[in-house]
């Protein structure tokens, strides 16, 4: 197994608030809007440094989609900010008529996604968004699971035309991923031969603790960063199946409509073998500590080794 | 500039096509299409500066228009069409199969002329007031016009945007509502009634002007002083008085034609009434 270290822990959103600093020293194309919660999306830098284009919208995030897409006639390239909930199930149409089916390129970008949003509970807890989205076409779907990746997407996806939802969140953890990031391109972080763990967002390094129990349990597994859901690296997904012959998927998302969902969906028409889903199952989140509702909610490491195991013992 | 007579001769044949279009699907919306011909025709043959061709996506230095409430797409189309967007006989595809002419107004089938898809209401004016800030942003001394139905402003997000615009200063824009009293379901004043709809605009912080909709003259006239309103820290919303249905007598006075298309022997009337007057596609 290969090592992973870190020496700090980081939020996401930091990544995201970091990386579009740079991409507003960088691209005077870009503009970002916000619904009241520019501390929260770490939005402030960006707001400081280029007051013109920055635009508060205050807490109407309808009209924040529909401002961002008009704002693309002229060719400006919006970045909306608010929690996951807000940028998506709140404005599904907005963003399904002004910007997928009008193909705008509006940069939907989304932090305390799923239940590590803690103590505010269900209301704020989306675990429906990467389906909601996903389901859009033309939408890319991307969830990043560390500080590093998550400032290397929100630069990226400035030079992919077209619409993007960036899905990240508010806990602070571990900063290991210095793997270039490409939209649609998965990273292998561990290549293993008895099982390929799938794990995108948070759960990628709960993937990375997960495939040290297991070497020690003597299963080898190969892990990998699906990062962008939408398009999925279909090619990557079959290429490690084939080999391990059973698959773990492993997010912070309902199991209705997520990454395990896509992941079956090519692994059903292209080479059937057991899956196991780490996933939420058709349930609300409440309120606790984030570490409290991983636990709960079957989010851990833990989980992805007993998943592993009944995935193998299905082969 | 052209007389107003030939602005009203252009909106007469706007009218034919409109009835002709839906009655050869039966289906679509001819009343509020009917009722904003003159205003769409005033816009694109008159007051707006803008370029049909080539098109461009951008509307760099031109004047740019939202339709916002895009189920009046009939009158759009052939507005469009007629200014030299699209060839007119295109306008014989108007919602079949394989064309450019959708229900609502899209992008994603390519036609000239639509900027962003609309049709889900209540949208057009966050649209509308998005472009107008890129607008800003680029130094582009274009205008933004947009329209909505009476009956959309129903819809709160119009009302986000509304708010938006007056405190942002957002004076590069110009919205009209199609006043006609009507809806789907009956008379506004039963569905879900405005209140005084002047009284909501002026609070909200706009610029609130009045237009007869249905008189060419006033339409140009009004649009025009509009123009001169602009660049004074306040959006500008122009309420305009229409009659559905204006032009086709039997489609009139009433909310039945909202979206119902004419049969073979209504179609005659309604052609009737309304002189070929540039040539029929």
């Amino acid at each position: 197994m290969k090592k992973y270290t870190y020496t700090e822990e980081k939020d996401t959103r930091s990544g995201f608030g970091d990386g579009l600093t740079e991409l507003g020293r960088e691209n005077k194309d870009v503009v970002a809007l916000c619904a009241d919660l520019t501390g929260s999306l770490k939005m402030n830098d960006f707001e400081n440094e280029n007051p013109d284009r920055f635009f508060q919208v205050g807490i109407a995030e309808a009209n924040m989609i529909g401002i961002a897409a008009g704002m693309t006639i002229g060719g400006k390239i919006p970045y909306t900010g608010t929690f996951a909930n807000f940028s998506t199930g709140r404005v599904y149409d907005q963003i399904r008529q002004a910007v997928a089916y009008s193909g705008k390129n509006v940069k939907i970008c989304a932090s305390h996604a799923g239940i590590t949003l803690g103590e505010d509970g269900a209301t704020h807890q989306i675990l429906e968004d990467i389906g909601l989205m996903k389901m859009l076409p033309g939408m890319t779907v991307i969830n990043t699971c560390d500080y590093n990746q998550t400032k290397a997407a929100t630069k990226a996806i400035a030079n992919h035309k077209g619409p993007v939802y960036l899905r990240f969140g508010r806990p602070k953890v571990p900063v290991f991923m210095n793997e270039e990031f490409v939209i649609g391109k998965a990273i292998t972080l561990n290549e293993g031969t008895d099982v390929s763990i799938f794990a995108t967002g948070h759960l990628v390094w709960e993937a990375i603790k997960a495939g040290e129990i297991l070497e020690e349990k003597g299963i080898n597994a190969e892990i990998i960063n699906i990062h962008t859901i939408k398009p999925l690296d279909e090619k990557a997904v079959l290429t490690s199946a084939s080999k391990t012959k059973c698959i773990v998927t492993a997010e912070e998302h309902m199991r209705n409509g997520g990454l395990g969902d896509s992941i079956a969906q090519v692994i059903s028409q292209n080479n059937p073998m057991p899956i196991e889903y780490v996933a939420v199952n058709d349930s609300f989140g409440e309120s606790g500590t984030p570490n409290q509702l991983m636990e709960k909610y079957g989010l851990t490491a833990e989980a992805i080794v007993a998943a592993t195991e009944k995935a193998i013992a299905r082969k | 500039m052209p007389a107003i007579s030939e602005l009203e001769k252009t909106a007469t044949q706007i009218r034919r096509d409109i009835v002709r279009m839906v009655h050869a699907v039966s289906s679509g919306h001819p009343g509020g299409s009917l009722g904003c011909a003159d205003f769409l025709t005033a816009l694109y043959f008159e007051v707006m500066n803008h370029t049909p061709q080539p098109f461009n996506m951008d509307g760099t230095n031109e004047d740019v228009f939202f339709l916002s409430n895009g189920h009046i797409s009939p009158v759009f189309y052939s507005v469009l069409a007629r200014s030299g967007y699209f060839p007119v006989e295109e306008l014989k595809t108007f919602r079949k199969l394989n064309s450019r002419l959708q229900g609502h107004p899209t992008t994603h089938e390519g036609l000239p002329g639509v900027r962003i898809a609309s049709g889900s209401l209540g949208q057009g004016m966050s649209n509308a007031i998005g472009a107008a800030l890129t607008k800003k942003l680029n130094g582009d001394k274009g205008i933004i016009f947009s329209l909505h139905g009476d009956g959309e402003i129903q819809e709160g997000q119009i009302w986000e945007a509304a708010m938006y615009a007056a405190h942002n200063k957002v004076d590069n824009y110009i919205a009209t509502i199609d006043y006609n009293h009507k809806q789907i379901d009956g008379d506004i004043s039963d569905v879900l009634d405005l209140g005084d709809i002047d009284a909501k605009w002026q609070a909200f912080g706009w610029d609130v002007m009045h237009m007869n909709g249905n008189d060419m003259q006033n339409v140009v006239n009004t649009l025009n002083e509009a123009k001169t309103h602009l660049g004074k820290g306040k959006p500008v919303m122009i309420i305009m008085k229409t009659e559905m249905g204006q032009g086709v007598d039997y489609m009139m006075h009433t909310h039945k034609w909202h979206g119902s298309a004419p049969n073979d022997e209504q179609l005659a009337s309604a052609l009737n009434q309304l002189e070929e007057t540039l040539g029929d596609y």
